[in-house]
């Protein structure tokens, strides 16, 4: 079995190692057949896994000692349990489909194999990071799938936008790796040791330690910890207020929008925080922290979405929302929601990335919506798949949105963590919204009159099979995904692995409710969520459908509002000219003040100044005259007696 | 253990030897000579210290491959060698990064050809005979000689303004280690007549002269790790120097000044490293934030790499002053990756100069249009330089962080700001640099790398890469020496 756990991150690894370094002697065909392949045999290998899981045989054990130092010896190794088997189906289910949507989407790409390369070694860290027993190697596979993104963002290298965008991705995202760095680093001086297993029991042992940070304000150390590790999830995981990297993100090519920017890596930061659940029990101030920012990523992201034209942006202000609803459900406690979430919306998003992609190609690479309309006779398969997607994100009974995201709902509602009110309200708000601006996509997209010119209209067609086909089947699990809320939300699946104390446990109560998924969907007929929902829907149908002409007088109306979504709150700005701009000018006058004038002006070359004068001064005694030294000598020499006879 | 074999010597004298030979071989006539019998001994100088660790017992922290014979029997002087887990890891860094540097020179060096290699041959051997002597009047010797061929290689290869670095160099080390001589001279007084390092370790000291004879030390150290403030001399000499010169100067020179913390100030004078230990920490965190914030704003590749070594050293330092093994052994892997990273570093910036003949970053942009091979290997250094974990740059940094949180939080806190400042300054060069459309005429004219920069470069990210995933084998064979380095420290000499 261990063989099969090495295999699994391996053949991703060695994927990569082939198309990147022998891609321009196999060519294009053979680069994307052998990394297909072994990230196929990735797949069926997380399959078996997690049936064997199901059937109770959890691993934990290390691979390799990577270090050992003091008395601490640093293992890379697996922990194999219902949490990590979960995220190695999704993972490598996503990425095959993305591969195979590749072959479609940069077919005449120049840096195809490249694109391979990277995509497999993607999911060779993200196998890395799920797959950890330990903390030095989820930072690993934490900054692993980091490097990705920057590679993948900058991917077409030449657009300045995008190189600026990586940058600026993986500098935020250092920003959150600073905090989490701290916290793994309290963690291993409170604990002697980086093995989640060893962690998770001596928890409760220091419950009670405080840490003064600054003189007279002490903290609990588990807060402390709690907190810097979720800073460094509010970066992986674009949360306010660092999420300024994640829109910009979508300069890189839209497979991995799908794939890294939605489906798996930004939800690592959601993994991270589950999987420690046994920590942030312990501390009620991080949960609640964590519920505030979730609900204000939640609410704040959602309502950007509305206004924005670019396809791409829409969906991208769509995932920090949805983002922010798995934050929210970690706060409240409810982490096998939060999961369940983290997985459905890896389905629906990705299929609304992919087809997203389909459209663009379609469309001749452009992205503006004000430019497209209906596609839907077109192109029918991306527009049913991308439809039933919206459903799911809309979270219309029946997908399997609808079940992840009414949970997360209800537990916060049930939450008795302080912030929890203000969670309530962001996370049953934004289910209007994000119902209208999901709709507000399709409309514009793919119903209405076409707004495109006449060339790109002759032009249109469906995507080739290599880009449906991935549609297709991601919309099964879009589907489906939902009907297994019962066990693995309500159910003992996540027992042996998450932890919840018992005052927080608000799924319990839910799940004392739950009468199977029929049930829940005829429940939700009278709740709020569906309502809103349907609004929602209604709403985008009455403004880019049915009276095309009102969201222009809408936006005329409220002009301020208007700008302040559609440059998202100025935090770009905000960030560019205070951060950006006074480190530089720091960095200036350190530089020009403090090494040129200081150090060098006044210290160094002072130095050589004194001795040069002092120098010359004593020069003027070297005359070269015999007499001037004759005359000095007998000075000396009368000098020199007279002390001595005295 | 029993190792006859004088092999201290011969790693030694064999560079040594070869740069005469190289020498003999006189004007550029002959240069394909000296550039082949270079190679050959330095290939030959790696060969032969690869017993040094085959033979090596790292489950002893005493003096293995002892040799002691009298120099000058009037003052006690002995030729002394041994190495320990401190020395011979840098030893076979030193032996390692010689060849690379001889092929690095192979073309792009044709003028005075033999006197180049000949000096880097000396000083690979001058070098070597630093970190393995065990009197103090050998070490001192070493230690000043290894000046003078950087001293030549800068004043001669350099750049336009080479001589004013070249003499900003050797006087600033040469005043910092003016006072270490004094110190010995005091320790051979107050040891009864020894110059024996090891007599020196076992010495009780009062507490005033341990501090005297520690700041005598620290001028001598700080000045060549360089730590902040004595570190403007670094990036004058990068700038100036050719490339070989450039990374002899960052991967091996910058060590002898952390070897010398360890092998002298933490022994010597323990009490005085515990008393200044909060200044040396405090130093060392303002070369971290402080020359990080400066690196980011330079213009010229050089230079900026120049600061970023300052800052990569300050962990070295602090690791040091941490004063527990998390530190120390974070601070002996720290000073190994940086002897690869930023030599790969002042490789690839070399690449780009032997093209264009410019360092200036504006000058360059969209290069990977032009070198995509090249652009691969950039981008490994520069996420090693960054710290990303994985690579060698990684490792090094973690343990000290690690480290500091157990002495203070804030400690860790700036220290750590490097994941931030680190990935800034290298990335905005890189982006800037190779990235973007091309930029000139000029970098449109450019060629990819060739097999001879191939080779280099694939060497060294080999070993970026493999002490970033496997660096145990590596501290283990400190492992030992450093316990009973930190038992020594813990004990008071009073």
């Amino acid at each position: 079995m261990q063989n099969l756990y090495l295999l699994v991150p391996l053949a991703p690894l060695i994927g990569a190692l082939i198309a990147g370094l022998f891609g321009r002697f196999i060519g294009p065909v053979w680069s994307h057949r052998t990394t297909i392949l072994l990230v196929f045999i990735s797949l069926l290998a997380s399959i078996f896994i997690l049936q064997d899981v199901l059937e109770g045989n959890i691993y934990n054990g290390s691979v390799y000692t990577w270090l050992v130092t003091g008395d601490t010896r640093f293992e890379i190794g697996f922990l194999i349990d219902q949490l990590s088997a979960t995220m190695m189906v999704v993972v490598s289910l996503v990425s095959l489909m993305v591969h195979i949507y590749t072959i479609g989407y940069m077919h005449d790409d120049p840096g195809y194999q490249r694109f391979f390369s990277y995509i497999s070694l993607f999911t060779f860290s993200m196998m890395m990071l799920v797959m950890s027993n330990n903390f030095l190697q989820l930072f690993f596979g934490w900054e692993a799938v980091g490097l990705v993104s920057y590679l993948l963002i900058g991917f077409w290298y030449t657009r300045p936008t995008a190189i600026y965008a990586n940058m600026k991705a993986f500098l935020v995202n250092r920003v959150g790796d600073f905090g989490f760095l701290l916290g793994i680093a309290l963690v291993l001086m409170y604990f002697g040791t980086l093995d989640y297993a060893a962690v998770f029991t001596q928890a409760p042992e220091i419950v009670d330690e405080k840490i003064e940070l600054v003189p007279g304000i002490t903290w609990l150390v588990i807060t402390l910890i709690c907190i810097l590790l979720f800073i460094g999830a509010m970066g992986k995981s674009a949360q306010f207020p660092l999420h300024v990297w994640l829109p910009d993100s979508m300069e890189g090519p839209t497979p991995i929008s799908a794939l890294i920017h939605a489906a798996t890596m930004v939800t690592a930061g959601i993994f991270m925080v589950a999987r420690m659940s046994p920590l942030f029990e312990l501390s009620e101030t991080a949960l609640s922290v964590i519920l505030i920012i979730g609900g204000i990523t939640t609410f704040f992201m959602a309502l950007v979405a509305v206004v924005q034209n670019d396809i791409k942006r829409v969906v991208a202000y769509s995932t920090l929302s949805q983002l922010g609803y798995m934050t929210v459900a970690l706060g409240a406690s409810a982490y096998s929601a939060a999961i369940f979430h983290l997985m459905t919306h890896a389905f629906f998003k990705a299929v609304l990335f992919l087809g997203a992609g389909s459209v663009i190609i379609a469309m001749h690479h452009e992205q503006n919506m004000q430019k497209m309309g209906g596609l839907k006779s077109y192109m029918p398969i991306t527009y049913w798949t991308m439809f039933i997607a919206a459903l799911a994100s809309a979270g219309v009974p029946g997908f399997s949105g609808f079940f992840s995201k009414d949970a997360i709902i209800e537990a916060v509602y049930f939450a008795n963590i302080p912030g929890a009110g203000f969670a309530y309200f962001c996370v049953l708000t934004t289910v209007f919204i994000t119902a209208l601006y999901t709709f507000r996509l399709i409309f514009m997209t793919f119903h209405g009159q076409g707004r495109m010119d006449v060339h790109t209209k002759s032009h249109l067609h469906e995507s080739p099979w290599v880009v449906t086909l991935p549609l297709v089947i991601l919309a099964i699990p879009t589907i489906a995904a939902g009907w297994f809320i019962g066990p693995i939300v309500f159910g003992d699946y996540f027992n042996n692995v998450i932890y919840v104390m018992p005052q927080h446990d608000a799924l319990e109560k839910l799940g004392a409710e739950f009468t199977g998924i029929g049930g829940m969907m005829v429940h939700a007929l009278s709740t709020a969520p569906f309502w809103l929902s349907v609004a929602g829907i209604f709403t985008a149908w009455y403004l880019y459908n049915a009276r095309t002409d009102i969201p222009g007088k809408i936006k005329a109306r409220c002009g301020p509002l208007y700008n302040l979504l559609d440059r998202k709150y100025y935090i770009d700005e905000l960030y560019s000219w205070l951060f950006a701009g006074g480190t530089r000018a720091l960095g200036t006058m350190l530089w020009k003040y403090g090494d040129i004038k200081v150090i060098d002006g006044f210290f160094v070359n002072g130095v050589a100044r004194v001795v040069a004068l002092t120098a010359a001064v004593v020069r003027r005694y070297q005359t070269g005259y015999i007499y001037h030294y004759a005359f000095t000598m007998i000075v000396g020499v009368f000098v020199i007696l007279t002390l001595w006879l005295y | 253990m029993s190792f006859d074999f004088p092999l201290l010597s011969l790693i030694i004298w064999l560079p040594i030897v070869f740069g005469i030979v190289v020498f003999a071989t006189g004007n550029d006539r002959n240069s394909q000579l000296a550039r082949w019998i270079s190679l050959v001994g330095s290939v030959l100088g790696l060969l032969v210290a690869i017993p040094l660790y085959t033979n090596f017992d790292a489950t002893t922290g005493t003096m293995q491959f002892i040799e002691n014979h009298v120099w000058f029997e009037r003052f006690n002087v002995n030729y002394h060698l041994g190495v320990d887990g401190i020395s011979m890891p840098l030893i076979l860094l030193n032996c390692f990064i010689t060849p690379l540097v001889i092929v690095a020179g192979w073309e792009v060096i044709k003028e005075r050809v033999s006197q180049y290699m000949g000096a880097f041959l000396i000083m690979s051997g001058i070098v070597n005979g630093v970190f393995a002597s065990l009197d103090a009047i050998l070490f001192y010797v070493f230690w000043e000689a290894s000046l003078i061929p950087m001293f030549l290689i800068i004043g001669i290869w350099g750049g336009p303004n080479r001589v004013y670095a070249a003499i900003k160099f050797f006087l600033y080390t040469l005043l910092g280690s003016l006072l270490m001589l004094i110190a010995f001279i005091y320790l051979y007084l107050t040891s009864g007549g020894s110059f024996s390092i090891e007599d020196y370790h076992k010495l009780p000291i009062p507490l005033t002269p341990q501090i005297l004879i520690f700041v005598a030390f620290l001028l001598a150290f700080a000045v060549k790790v360089p730590m902040w403030p004595v570190h403007t001399w670094l990036p004058d000499a990068h700038v100036e120097a050719p490339t070989g010169g450039s990374v002899v100067l960052a991967a091996i020179l910058l060590k002898l000044g952390g070897y010398g913390f360890l092998r002298f100030s933490l022994p010597i004078t323990p009490d005085a490293s515990h008393y200044l230990a909060t200044m040396m920490i405090v130093l060392s965190l303002i070369a971290v934030v402080y020359i990080g914030l400066i690196a980011l704003m330079q213009v010229d590749m050089k230079k900026l790499i120049a600061y970023s070594s300052v800052a990569h050293m300050g962990f070295v330092t602090l690791g040091f002053f941490l004063l527990n093994a998390y530190g120390i052994e974070g601070a002996m892997v720290q000073m190994i990756s940086h002897g690869f990273i930023s030599g790969a570093m002042f490789l690839c910036v070399g690449v780009l100069y032997d093209r264009l003949h410019s360092r200036q970053i504006a000058d360059y942009g969209g290069v990977v249009n032009k070198m995509p091979i090249f652009a691969a290997f950039f981008m490994l250094f520069a996420m090693a330089n960054a710290g990303l974990p994985g690579t060698s740059g990684f490792v090094g940094e973690f343990m000290v962080i690690m480290s500091a949180m157990k002495v203070n939080f804030w400690y860790a806190f700036l220290a750590a700001t490097t994941l931030i400042f680190g990935a800034a300054y290298t990335l905005w060069m890189y982006k800037r640099v190779i990235f973007g459309t091309i930029a000139s005429p000029a970098v449109e004219g450019l060629k990819d790398i060739s097999k001879r920069e191939f080779v280099l470069l694939a060497i060294l990210a080999i070993s970026v890469l493999w002490i970033g995933v496997y660096p145990y084998p590596l501290t283990e064979v400190m492992h030992t020496t450093v316990d009973q380095l930190l038992a020594h420290v813990s004990n008071s000499k009073l």
